[in-house]
């Protein structure tokens, strides 16, 4: 039985130009490309008086964006909202365009990862940093972190969390299949400890662009 | 989010600078930007970068079935998408004038050029066709999207394989990649489009233009050639008159870069194909950089996770579980029961109050005819009843009345005034309501 862990975890920040802030995040054969626009001006329809409206998009790879984006969409905003400073910005937009680049599995997770390295990289006022974790368990109960498409297939529930980095608590959770409470509590267990590798991945790579050496 | 504009003075200086034939980014007239062709793991993805400028493309296929006029062609389809990713100037939604030209050129150039063999995607005549879809995504704009989004689609469809399928009779089996090997797509050659922007009606010439370049230019001439030196379309845009020789240059200019480009997919393909049959890694992970700051990889991560179920256990046996609320259901009546707390349903109490309250204006009305019968005025019945009919057609002022039982009573008093002294207002209030109630009954 091989041991749960993540796969191998790359990210590049700012690969991209036009946008203020970008990142390519990679979990295994997983890549998602993020975009972040802002704070920047805003339709005045759509303009919040006392904080910054945040959207999301979320791009695939193939045909155009459907309800299954949409949902993505949503809970990935949510997140977003949960962590970003708007009330620093009033009446602007922030924008997070999201393009699948290859989906290999934990495609949810890795669109909030690239989300968090986007907005690091534009430099947003953010209360905490987050990280998406996706476990699966099995029908044997067998729990796997960081899962591939084969193993999100064959698996009986697949959860993903979002998790902050301060007291890695839980922002948000998106499951699928049934489970019970014991198995969501070790998830949670599984995905914190999981959450602490990818924040210090965060922080090195943070670390390799603004020290000198 | 609206583009930021370019200011006069970047407009001038951009101007001057080509004028002076030199270029913003330190190239020749007919340099390109570099060009880098990376593949995804997928067969059939990749990403060119022109510069600056990324362009995501992704090929897929579909078993359908084919156009009525064509019954054993393949169907081949092209979307390029500009992403709001590329420029904020990008919406989502209703295709701009850009996305519309763009497209139109893709197709023009890679469909009815055609390179691909569509009838060898025929699977059935008249029934099933493959149908090749090529999704192409800007994911930055920094000039010259067209050549971009060709050089990707050229690239995508060179790179893609479908699975392969074997006809029996009537019966078509797909085979998944594990069982037999997917064939790659016939390639007749490949069109790339080689994009000239001019300046000041045409006096200057560049090849390839940036975002910045494209913004200060008087009109586009956009060439797709193979690399046989067959012009596979040819467009000119934004109104200027071009000479003979100016078009004719362009096209000697397109066939030497064409050529280089055509190598330089080749080379990419080969050395893809090479990795995978070595085994190798491959995909966009292994074209990180390993040199830049701004990127970092780390290997397989082991997560203890020998504790959790531990944790779990405690966290669990730490919590407080939800009180239990045990429900006495209660039968009022056959067929009926209540749970909860035991206070009185006070549903259907209003409707229960307007029955009783008709019952009692039965008795009211046997009342006041009795009372009437007693006072002996049988006239006054008839009477009575007119007043009440008017009433019927006109509700509103019969609630003031209730209100306000003084006019009322003046107003009947016209009509019966005896009837009036024998009966208070408020004891006519009900009857009419119930009137009221049979009309609308």
């Amino acid at each position: 039985m091989e041991e749960p862990g993540l796969r191998e975890i790359g990210c590049e920040q700012s690969p991209l130009s036009r946008p203020d802030g970008s990142a390519t995040f990679m979990q295994g054969d997983t890549s998602v490309l993020a975009g972040v626009y802002g704070p920047a001006e805003i339709k005045f329809s759509r303009e919040i008086y006392d904080k910054s409206t945040v959207e999301v998009m979320v791009r695939p790879k193939v045909g155009l964006p459907a309800i299954q984006e949409k949902n993505q969409e949503q809970l990935i905003r949510e997140t977003c909202e949960s962590v970003i400073l708007g009330t620093l910005h009033p009446r602007t937009s922030i924008t997070i365009v999201l393009q699948v680049i290859n989906d290999g599995g934990s495609l949810l997770a890795c669109f909030l990862n690239a989300a968090c390295m986007g907005m690091m990289d534009a430099g947003l006022p953010m209360r905490a940093m987050f990280c998406g974790v996706t476990c699966v368990l099995d029908s044997d109960g067998q729990l796997t972190i960081d899962p591939t498409t084969k193993e999100q297939k064959e698996s009986r529930a697949v959860l993903t969390f979002a998790i902050e980095s301060t007291e890695k608590r839980i922002l948000t959770i998106s499951s699928r299949g049934v489970y019970s409470t014991a198995e969501l509590q070790r998830c949670i267990a599984a995905a914190q400890l999981s959450a602490q590798k990818i924040f210090h991945f965060y922080r090195d790579s943070a670390k390799r662009r603004y020290s000198k050496s | 989010m609206r583009e930021t504009p370019l200011s006069s003075c970047e407009r001038a200086f951009l101007l001057q600078a080509i004028t002076d034939k030199k270029r913003v980014d330190g190239r020749q007239t007919y340099d390109y930007r570099n060009i880098k062709i990376t593949f995804g793991t997928e067969y059939g993805c990749c990403i060119v970068e022109l510069g600056k400028t990324r362009v995501l493309g992704q090929v897929s296929c579909e078993l359908v079935a084919p156009k009525m006029n064509r019954p054993t062609e393949g169907i081949l389809f092209f979307n390029l998408e500009l992403s709001s990713m590329a420029s904020p100037a990008f919406e989502t939604g209703r295709p701009s004038e850009l996305l519309v030209k763009l497209n139109r050129l893709l197709e023009r150039c890679l469909r009815n050029s055609k390179c691909i063999d569509t009838e060898s995607l025929c699977v059935q005549a008249g029934e099933k066709v493959w149908q090749i879809r090529v999704d192409l995504h800007l994911l930055n704009h920094e000039g010259n999207i067209m050549d971009a989004a060709s050089i990707a689609a050229v690239a995508a469809l060179c790179h893609f394989r479908r699975p392969d399928v074997s006809v029996q009779g009537e019966e078509v089996t797909v085979y998944s990649p594990e069982e037999r090997d997917p064939v790659p797509l016939s390639m007749h050659h490949m069109p790339i489009c080689v994009s000239f922007a001019f300046f000041q009606q045409g006096t200057f010439l560049l090849v390839d233009p940036s975002e910045r370049e494209e913004r200060v230019m008087d009109g586009l001439l956009v060439i797709a050639m193979n690399k046989h030196r067959e012009i596979c379309t040819i467009q000119s845009s934004g109104g200027i008159m071009l000479l003979k020789e100016q078009v004719l240059r362009c096209s000697k200019v397109a066939g030497v870069k064409v050529a280089e480009i055509t190598e330089l997919i080749q080379k990419a393909l080969e050395n893809d194909r090479k990795i995978r049959k070595e085994g190798g890694k491959f995909g966009f992970a292994e074209s990180l950089p390993d040199q830049k700051i701004t990127a970092l990889k780390i290997e397989k991560n082991v997560v203890d996770t020998s504790n959790v179920k531990d944790k779990a256990e405690k966290i669990i046996s730490e919590s407080q579980p939800p009180s239990d609320v045990v429900t006495k259901p209660v039968v009022r009546a056959v067929g009926t029961a209540q749970i909860g707390e035991g206070i009185e349903n006070t549903w259907g109490e209003l409707e229960e109050e307007e029955d009783e309250e008709e019952e009692d204006e039965d008795d009211d009305d046997a009342d006041i005819v009795s009372t009437s019968i007693e006072s002996d005025k049988v006239t006054e019945k008839p009477a009575k009843k007119t007043s009440a009919d008017i009433v019927i057609s006109d509700s509103e002022e019969e609630d003031v009345v209730i209100l306000q039982p003084e006019p009322q009573a003046k107003a009947s008093s016209s009509q019966a005034p005896e009837e009036d002294q024998d009966k208070s207002p408020v004891r006519k209030t009900p009857h009419s309501k119930k009137k009221k109630k049979r009309s609308s009954h």
